[in-house]
């Protein structure tokens, strides 16, 4: 048998797993495996400027790709550093492995230099971890973390190893397991069959059905399930923030985006459904608004993988446990097979009445000479790219026009952080995107005060060349954090508003990239089209915005899911 | 409601603080708990009492419960027939003669065992269901001062074929 040490292990594990993209930092705990990674030419290491860039990095890689995403980090800060990506990965489901380094095991405990307990730190917010206090262990513990950050609801694992059990002058035999099987561990994937009978009934009878489609669509890779059976059943289709694009934006079917921002048709056909059939969805409070007013005359249907989503925030009358694409995959086969269907004529009265509330083209906007409004932007956007980029969105108002503006007409195509609502995700994750997928324009849609919280992977950008396009909503203010200021706080903007924004063009242009400034609507197409013909160089627009735009539609707080204000003097008469 | 949870996992290091760190990270709380390793070595068998408001919050710890990766089973005691047990070690000083009989006839009565004797105090070994181990306590405060008291937390255990097995 081969023999290595644990350093080399950890590499060659790596690359039988078949992972070509790494993103890390070094440091003292891990110079033996950076040491091992020099000498490999199989997995492509990235340098960050930042450990929290790498997890969204390798975050957003798996977004793109449904690939898990791998980060190597030192110990002690390096490992802390992560935390908030990890957290960002666990709220989403997204399967990564986070490999960091660890003081000598005799020193454990010891408050040694960089020491810090990664395991404890890290458990609230991993899907499992491993400590391996020898060198044999590594290859099982790498196999078990890739299979379980893969598999059933994905999640991050963090793989912890001590610095002697790296030591490159001890050898041990090597081998890496084909496949691994825990006892404890056993992901239901196939739906029970009398379930998935009783919920197709339920479909087929329902008069006033609708299909509230979450990221585990998206996750399992079940788009085409979720098209196939709306379009069967002719349902109408929302997709929470996590969900664009597992049903095409651009679908005649699909009302939009439901919950806090989402449109007026689909929160009100949830409200009057008198069927939600969820699918990879957890009934987010984002999602609800009140659950004592969620949807009251509903009967609530559930596709998980994840036995504790269903009914934990709203009762689920009809549970099915498994993965979305098997689960509706057995669906269509049974409606194949019985040749079963439901009543047009009801369902054409349904969508009469969704057309009546889509009417009221509650994204609407009014456009002003005097400033740019920020859904211009995103709908020049979706022009410029054809609707084909992939974008990654950071975190405020940015993230919600984006959401709302740009139809996704593909899963994988919309990366953002919706479960912890990260700031600084969208840099890092739109570089994730760009290695993950060189052929798709890549654009980070961000706000000045979430590009500021990574703006230094702006220098990774550089170093690998990576040419992604950042349009940057700049409205000189953490948009969101004053639009309820103003809504709910008598306008008292406490700390919302950026005294001092760099210039944004000069700081692109001191890491070498192409800067732009856009203050004029004028400018707007003309740059954003500039800025996508540059294939192989960093763009950065800062956009100036009109800073006064609120986003809307808004769900009102307390209320039920059709209690909205549609506009800053409009709002719903509930 | 009380609820009597039993939990069969891995018995490795970092389970159990899994276990804790998901009651505290959701909210829920814990009673007692009691864990040790099964006659598989390789398996822990934990005992959780706790509170519950409704069915649904106990159905939704248990399910999280089961999706920790170290968890191989759960169920829940109390919704079939059971034993539960819980041990109690108190220690007692008795100053008189008088109160030493009453000490010694106390446990008789009450089925527990004096495990050890100095010249004023007395250990008392005791096991039960919870409300005999606090009836104890109040019957032996009359007459002596309790000096300290060690409960174990609950054991439990399904009765009949019942079992929870790995």
């Amino acid at each position: 048998m081969e023999m290595l040490s644990g350093a080399e292990m950890v590499v060659r594990s790596l690359q039988d797993e078949g992972i070509e993209h790494i993103f890390g930092y070094p440091g003292g705990s891990v110079l033996d495996i950076y040491d091992a990674i020099f000498q490999s030419s199989d997995i492509e290491h990235f340098l960050v400027r930042h450990e929290q860039a790498a997890v969204h990095m390798a975050d957003a890689y798996s977004r793109t790709t449904g690939k898990v995403g791998t980060v190597l980090v030192t110990a002690g800060p390096g490992a802390t550093n992560c935390i908030t990506g990890i957290a960002t990965a666990y709220m989403d489901s997204i399967p990564l492995v986070v490999l960091s380094g660890q003081v000598p095991t005799n020193w454990i405990g010891d408050d040694a230099f960089q020491e810090t307990d990664m395991i404890g730190v890290s458990r609230p917010v991993v899907k499992h971890s491993f400590l391996c206090r020898t060198a044999e262990e590594i290859p099982i513990a790498i196999k078990k973390a890739f299979y379980l950050a893969s598999t059933g609801r994905p999640g991050p694992v963090v793989v912890d190893l001590p610095k002697d059990v790296q030591n490159p002058l001890l050898k041990f035999p090597y081998e890496y397991p084909e496949s691994v099987e825990l006892r404890s561990y056993s992901p239901t994937l196939r739906g029970h069959k009398g379930q998935i009978k009783r919920a197709l009934a339920a479909l087929l009878g329902a008069k006033k059905p609708v299909l509230y489609v979450g990221g585990g669509a998206v996750i399992a890779n079940a788009s085409k399930q979720v098209t196939e059976l709306a379009e069967k059943l002719n349902l109408p289709v929302t997709n929470t923030l996590m969900g664009l694009g597992a049903f095409s934006g651009t679908h005649k079917q699909n009302i939009g985006m439901l919950g806090m921002h989402g449109t007026y048709e689909a929160n009100l056909t949830m409200h009057n459904a008198d069927l939600i059939f969820a699918v990879g969805a957890r009934f987010d409070d984002r999602v609800t608004n009140n659950v004592e007013k969620f949807c009251p005359n509903a009967k609530v249907m559930h596709i998980d993988i994840d036995p504790t989503s269903i009914s934990k925030n709203i009762h689920v009358d009809l549970p099915i446990v498994g993965s979305v694409e098997v689960v509706l995959q057995q669906m269509l086969d049974l409606i194949a097979e019985t040749q079963a269907s439901n009543d047009g004529e009801k369902i054409a009265q349904w969508w009469k009445q969704i057309n009546e509330w889509r009417a009221k083209e509650c994204l609407a906007y009014q456009p002003s000479n005097s400033h740019i409004k920020p859904q211009q932007v995103i709908e020049e956007l979706y022009k410029v790219t054809n609707g084909d980029a992939i974008i990654a969105s950071d975190v405020g108002q940015h993230q919600m026009f984006a959401a709302n503006y740009y139809p996704f007409k593909e899963p994988r195509q919309w990366i953002n952080s919706g479960g912890l609502g990260t700031m600084g995700f969208g840099l890092p994750a739109a570089i994730g995107c760009k290695i993950a997928r060189p052929d798709k324009p890549v654009c980070c849609v961000t706000g000045d005060g979430s590009i500021q919280m990574n703006i230094q992977e702006l220098s990774t950008c550089m170093q690998y060349n990576i040419p992604i396009v950042i349009v940057l909503l700049n409205n000189r203010s953490l948009g969101m954090v004053k639009q309820w200021q103003k809504m709910f706080y008598g306008g008292r903007q406490s700390h919302s508003y950026m005294d001092s924004v760099p210039d944004f063009v000069k700081l692109a242009e001191a890491y070498n990239h192409i800067g732009i400034k856009v203050d004029k609507i004028e400018q707007l197409q003309p740059a954003l089209e500039r800025a996508f013909e540059l294939k192989d160089r960093v763009v950065f627009l800062d956009v100036a915005i009109d800073p006064e735009e609120h986003v809307y539609p808004m769900q009102i707080k307390f209320g039920s899911m059709e209690d909205m204000y549609l506009s800053k003097t409009e709002k719903t008469d509930a | 409601m009380r609820s009597i949870i039993s939990v069969l996992l891995e018995n490795e290091s970092g389970a159990l603080s899994r276990v804790v760190g998901l009651f505290s990270q959701r909210g829920y709380n814990i009673e007692s708990l009691t864990v040790s390793p099964t006659n598989d070595k390789t398996l822990s068998r934990m005992t959780i009492t706790t509170e519950v408001t409704d069915l649904a919050r106990l159905e939704q710890m248990m399910k999280q419960l089961h999706k920790l990766v170290d968890v191989l089973r759960v169920s829940e005691l109390t919704e079939g027939a059971h034993v539960e047990r819980e041990l109690m070690l108190i220690k007692v000083r008795t100053l008189t003669n008088e109160a030493r009989e009453e000490v010694k006839r106390c446990s008789d009565i009450y089925r527990g065992q004096i495990v050890d004797i100095t010249q004023n105090l007395y250990t008392i070994q005791l096991s039960g269901i919870c409300s005999k181990l606090d009836a104890f306590i109040t019957t032996i405060e009359d007459t002596s001062e309790i000096v300290e008291v060690v409960r174990s937390g609950v054991c439990g255990i399904a009765r009949g074929e019942k079992a929870l097995r790995g």
